[in-house]
């Protein structure tokens, strides 16, 4: 044996990997899951181009002059085939050739109704030599960092690092005193610090696979922008996980039953979820309740990486939730020492 | 292991490997332990022997410094938990009783986690063969049986090479194969010169496997000696047991059977007879010079009109030694 493998602390952390990497489920929750949601969340609330509108006119030169405009598919109906399409939500809009010009029939509440109003007009008008009076041109612009993706991208990170910090450690922790085991470990002369802190350095690790997987995938996939630097991004993260490990020990250090640690993690985290803005801005909740929100850690969390990525935000300007994060580190982490039941 | 025994003979002669003096512990109303003395010799295998809730796990407890006593000292090797815990764990091994090792982790990991805990011990691949699990190496330690989970337990005590080792309940749940196997396993490292204190509920285990025995009941010790000299308290060297009926109503079991009256003066009269009780419509005589004895007793019974149903001897063991201090049995909890 070499002199790492010596080391309790090393063995310690060596056998968290390794319990991990063995319970798949464990493996499916922290890595595979948040990809497949955020991919869901992507394809449901994409910026899709803008539609083609689907119209029909009454005549063959009616039809021609709007198929003649890219943003408009029409077909040629008669008159009581085309009340049936509009009726059913087939096409949009029925441009009807009358002795003295065109009648639109088309639903004005409808706002894609109103455009397809709009552009067939134009489209006939133009056909019937109408010219801009002044000149125009279209200059698109897609801005990314402001779609919903790039919006929840960083709120998942962030309930990411909560969950598999609070259950990592909490399951693995109460497991081990329901079993004996911790009053087992305690009877050797193994340091307890060590035992605590190999579940860290254990969660450091998996931190940096974890992150790198989940925002790699936002970053190539949707394009989800980095504009803070990244080495401040690398700690938040690992300073939200710290936060939430600490959470984690703070559940698990007293209680004896799985049932027990499970019923008090989903205590704490199901506020998380529903309040500190993961789905959506945590700002929606009213006024009263605010410094409530804004005081939960996962909040602070997500507001963090929210200002790196899409705004840029250096570490200076993220005082409040930076400070809100150590505050959420130390106290958890000073009462779980305090408090921490070894049998 | 040398090196090993060179240091034990030195350390015999500063102190005994335990010494318990007025220890005592409650919880709650319980009183677990109540003014508890012992002292262990170097190099002996030492078991405390009780049935369940006599205060043997309390107590073994409160010498390997998990359960702090309400009274009393402890000393182990000459040293004590308030001042010199660290150096103590590094010291001594320890097998609870009801560990559930991590599932996952295979055999050789967990003892090599365990291994690093400790400055000095023996190497992983020693503890393997010595708790016979090289064929389980590699092996998950959810997929052992229950003696192979035993036996990693005591590879996990023995890893440190522990000067005094600690066994509470070692076969408990064990079936009978599995428990002779680690009686073999018990019996090597008696050889090897370890002390050893243990705890069991079988008389038989404490027996085969302890060089003097401390009998526990209600957080007491009762007797204490070698399993010998316990038995021999006894009075005999057998035990008669009997149960009878009226011969006038051969058959008369049941609820609604005659309570048959035995003359015990009649009985403890005959020479070779030291005592009796009664357990259950059983009769147990202890009974010096079997043979010689046992046609008196046939006679003294046939003379009252009485009829055997049921006849059986054995040699007394620790159970007698018990049954005749408590008038309970080992195992009647």
């Amino acid at each position: 044996m070499n002199k790492l493998e010596l080391s309790s602390l090393y063995q310690l952390t060596m056998a968290r990997f390794r319990l991990l990497l063995r319970e798949p489920e464990a493996i499916f929750w922290i890595f595979i899951f948040p990809i497949l949601l955020a991919a869901g969340l992507g394809i449901a609330f994409r910026n899709r181009p803008a539609d083609v509108l689907p119209v029909a006119a009454t005549t063959p030169q009616l039809t021609q002059a709007l198929a003649a405009d890219k943003g408009l598919n029409a077909a040629e109906m008669d008159v009581a085939a085309g009340t049936h399409a509009l009726a059913t939500g087939g096409i949009l809009l029925l441009a009807v050739q009358r002795p003295d010009g065109v009648a639109y029939q088309y639903d004005d509440t409808n706002p894609d109704a109103r455009t397809a109003r709009l552009v067939a007009d134009r489209a006939v008008q133009a056909a019937a030599g109408q010219r801009d009076a002044v000149r125009a041109e279209n200059e698109l612009i897609h801005e990314t960092g402001s779609r919903y993706i790039d919006f929840v991208v960083p709120g998942l990170l962030g309930m990411n690092l909560m969950g598999s910090a609070i259950w990592g450690l909490g399951f693995a922790i109460v497991e081990a005193r329901q079993k004996k085991l911790l009053k087992r470990m305690v009877a050797s002369p193994m340091p307890r610090w060590e035992y605590l802190a190999s579940f860290l350095l254990s969660r450091l690790v998996m931190l940096a696979i974890e992150v790198v997987a989940f925002l790699g995938f936002a970053g190539i996939v949707f394009g989800v922008p980095f504009r803070g630097p990244l080495w401040q991004l690398g700690f938040l993260c690992v300073l939200t996980s710290m936060a939430f490990s600490a959470l984690g020990l703070l559940i698990s250090s007293r209680a004896k039953t799985m049932e027990a640690a499970s019923g008090l993690m989903n205590l704490v985290m199901l506020p998380m979820w529903i309040l500190s803005g993961v789905f959506f801005s945590a700002s929606r909740f009213p006024a009263v309740i605010q410094p409530f929100v804004r005081a939960l850690p996962l909040t602070a969390a997500n507001e963090a990486f929210r200002a790196n990525m899409l705004q840029g935000v250096g570490l200076n300007h993220l005082v409040a939730p930076v400070a809100i994060l150590l505050a959420w580190l130390i106290m958890p982490f000073a009462v779980a020492l305090r408090i921490f039941r070894w049998r | 292991m040398t090196d090993r025994s060179g240091h034990l003979e030195a350390g015999s002669k500063a102190s005994s490997p335990l010494l318990l003096r007025g220890l005592r512990k409650a919880f709650g109303d319980v009183q677990a332990v109540d003014g508890l003395d012992l002292e262990v010799l170097q190099g002996e295998c030492f078991g405390l022997l009780g049935p369940n809730g006599a205060g043997k796990t309390t107590t073994i407890e409160v010498c390997e410094g998990l359960t702090a006593p309400d009274e009393g000292t402890v000393e182990l090797l000459g040293l004590n938990w308030g001042t010199d815990a660290n150096e103590l764990r590094q010291r001594i091994g320890i097998q609870l009783q009801e560990t559930q090792f991590t599932e996952k982790l295979t055999v050789e990991e967990t003892l090599r986690l365990f291994r690093s805990f400790y400055r000095h011990g023996i190497s992983v691949d020693e503890s393997v063969r010595t708790a016979q699990l090289e064929e389980k190496r590699k092996s998950r330690v959810g997929g052992l049986s229950g003696g192979q989970k035993q036996r990693l337990a005591m590879a996990c005590a023995l890893v440190g090479d522990p000067e005094l080792l600690f066994l509470d309940e070692p076969t408990t749940g064990l079936d009978p194969q599995a428990r002779r196997h680690l009686w073999d396993l018990v019996d090597e490292l008696k050889q090897a010169g370890r002390t050893i204190i243990l705890t069991t509920h079988y008389m038989e285990e404490a027996e085969r496997l302890c060089d003097r025995v401390a009998i526990m009941d209600h957080g007491r010790v009762i007797a204490l000696g070698t399993p010998q000299q316990l038995i021999a308290t006894v009075g005999g060297e057998d035990i008669v047991e009997f149960a009878v009926s009226s011969s006038q109503v051969p058959k008369g079991e049941g609820p609604g059977a005659p309570r048959v009256q035995v003359d015990v003066e009649k009985l403890t009269a005959i020479s070779g007879v030291q005592s009796h009780r009664v357990d259950a419509g059983l009769h147990q005589l202890s009974v010096s010079e079997l043979h010689t004895t046992v046609p008196l007793i046939f006679a003294a019974l046939a003379a009252e009109g009485l009829h055997m149903s049921e006849f059986r001897t054995h040699s007394a063991t620790l159970e007698d030694v018990f049954v005749r201090l408590t008038g309970r049995n080992l195992r009647d909890e």
